[in-house]
């Protein structure tokens, strides 16, 4: 059962495939590119399609998906939880 | 499965200027918002046509006024298309829009309302159309190959499951024609922001390279210039955001995975202008879903790919728009509107060359005839992209 995706090992956020994952949940995901495994507890109830952090983040770091730059991190983000619009901005305009 | 593209054939609509179309279409085409209730009048009187009403063209100027026309014409010189009826509400501008759709070979005859009133204009029109889609459902489809099919694509309501599922199911399948001469289309400017550099490094040769950056420049310069904030809601849009998109480069880097991992983008285009050649293409467009499959369908483009996240319900009048989906609650809750499911491919159950291919064989079954869930469901969306405001 894959509940996210990961596309590079290098990322720092995930992406979860299913619908209803809660805090606590034990999640397992799959690193696409590596096609690896990884297992750990999801922190915040988190919607379908939403991000999660695989790696804690502090504010001003760059979050990274596919390997690139996808913004910067506004507010401080645990390992697990949500990963979304309130920590995380664009770099661009 | 596996499909031998290099044997692969389809059955397509031979018109007089060589080129392919995959539909039979009669269009009653206005040249300005005062002639739609015309248009859809003959519409209504003449059964297998079909109006395309639209808010625009009056005292449009300069580069504008010429994307209006580009546009008008090149969706009546589309392939899809048969013959044409274009009525306007005087015979100046009915007359520039009917001259570029006849360059094509194709039957076009033009009506300008004023001096005869709606009454007329519609009793005359309808006598033409009623020959033309007589004339058409006489036509027959041939067999022709993949280097006569021209292929768009462009996503909307992305989520993240379209930058792992949807969209790579796209470049997959672009990825496969390619070799074998098709036109292929992607664009969406503003929505390459973040990705830019990885676009650039896939042109051909420095002019396209230059000429790339030189379009996605001119945009970032427009938005800059009216932004008020930092675009979030708006591009990224909420849905996007609601489908847990985050920023604009997330957003583009799903984006881009449509032109796969080894075609070269070979040329860029303008707004609604023509390609000259195979391969693939770059068309400075608006991220708007309507807005670029109509300026796809205007430089001729005669299927397109519509990966979507959460669930995007777009269709256009003249091309069949095919819905790739990876979200399985879109699936569930929408999938009267989906085309190919490619859900699997997030569980592990369906691999990208077998996502492709079902891509693949979605697209002969709708340019051999097969309605697309859009086309089903009647959906024509026919937006005109306007550069500012009318004189």
């Amino acid at each position: 059962m894959i509940d996210f995706v990961v596309h590079d090992e290098g990322d720092s956020v995930g992406v979860v495939v299913v619908e209803g994952v809660k805090a606590g949940d034990q999640i397992s995901g799959w690193i696409m590119d590596q096609d690896k495994e990884i297992n750990f507890t999801a922190a915040s109830d988190i919607p379908i399609g939403h991000k999660l952090a695989i790696k804690p983040l502090k504010e001003g770091d760059t979050v990274i998906k596919y390997g690139v730059d996808i913004g910067r991190v506004v507010a401080d983000i645990g390992k697990g939880e949500h990963a979304h619009v309130q920590n995380i901005k664009t770099k661009r305009w | 499965m596996s499909l031998d593209l290099s044997s692969t054939t389809f059955l397509g609509y031979r018109r007089e200027n060589g080129r392919v179309g995959v539909r039979n279409h009669v269009i009653i085409l206005p040249v300005d918002d005062l002639a739609n209730a015309a248009c859809e009048a003959v519409a209504n009187n003449i059964k297998g046509t079909m109006a395309l009403p639209h808010p625009y063209g009056r005292l449009q100027f300069g580069a504008d006024l010429d994307l209006h026309f580009r546009t008008l014409i090149g969706t009546g010189a589309n392939p899809n298309v048969a013959a044409v009826v274009v009525i306007g509400i005087e015979n100046g501008w009915t007359k520039r829009v009917v001259d570029g759709i006849a360059a094509t070979g194709k039957p076009v005859t033009g009506f300008g309302i004023e001096q005869h009133g709606d009454h007329e204009t519609i009793m005359e029109a309808s006598r033409v159309t009623k020959e033309y889609v007589q004339r058409a459902s006489e036509l027959r489809r041939e067999e022709a190959s993949l280097d006569e099919l021209w292929v768009s694509t462009k996503c909307g309501e992305s989520d993240t499951t379209s930058g792992c599922g949807s969209n790579p199911t796209v470049g997959n399948a672009f990825d496969k024609m390619y070799p074998h001469g098709t036109t292929l289309l992607f664009g969406e400017t503003s929505e390459i922001t973040g990705g830019e550099h990885l676009v650039a490094e896939r042109c051909r040769n420095d002019e396209v390279r230059e000429r790339f950056m030189f379009m996605f420049n001119r945009y970032q310069d427009m938005i800059n210039r009216y932004k008020t904030s930092d675009l979030s809601e708006s591009q990224p849009t909420k849905g996007n955001i609601e489908g847990g998109l985050t920023t604009i480069e997330e957003k583009a880097l799903g984006n881009i995975q449509k032109i796969g991992k080894k075609c070269m983008v070979d040329g860029v285009l303008d707004k609604a202008e023509e390609p000259t050649g195979p391969g693939l293409w770059f068309m400075d467009s608006s991220s708007a879903a309507a807005e670029m499959v109509t300026l796809a369908a205007a430089a001729g483009f005669v299927v397109h790919f519509f990966p979507t996240g959460q669930g995007n319900i777009i269709g256009n009048p003249i091309i069949p728009v095919i819905k790739i989906c990876a979200n399985p609650r879109t699936l569930r809750t929408m999938s009267e509107h989906i085309d190919v499911d490619v859900s699997g491919l997030l569980r592990k159950e369906m691999t990208p060359d077998e996502a492709g291919d079902a891509l693949l064989d979605s697209m002969f079954r709708t340019v051999n005839g097969r309605l697309t869930s859009a086309e089903a469901m009647g959906h024509r969306e026919f937006v005109l992209t306007r550069l500012y405001e009318s004189a």
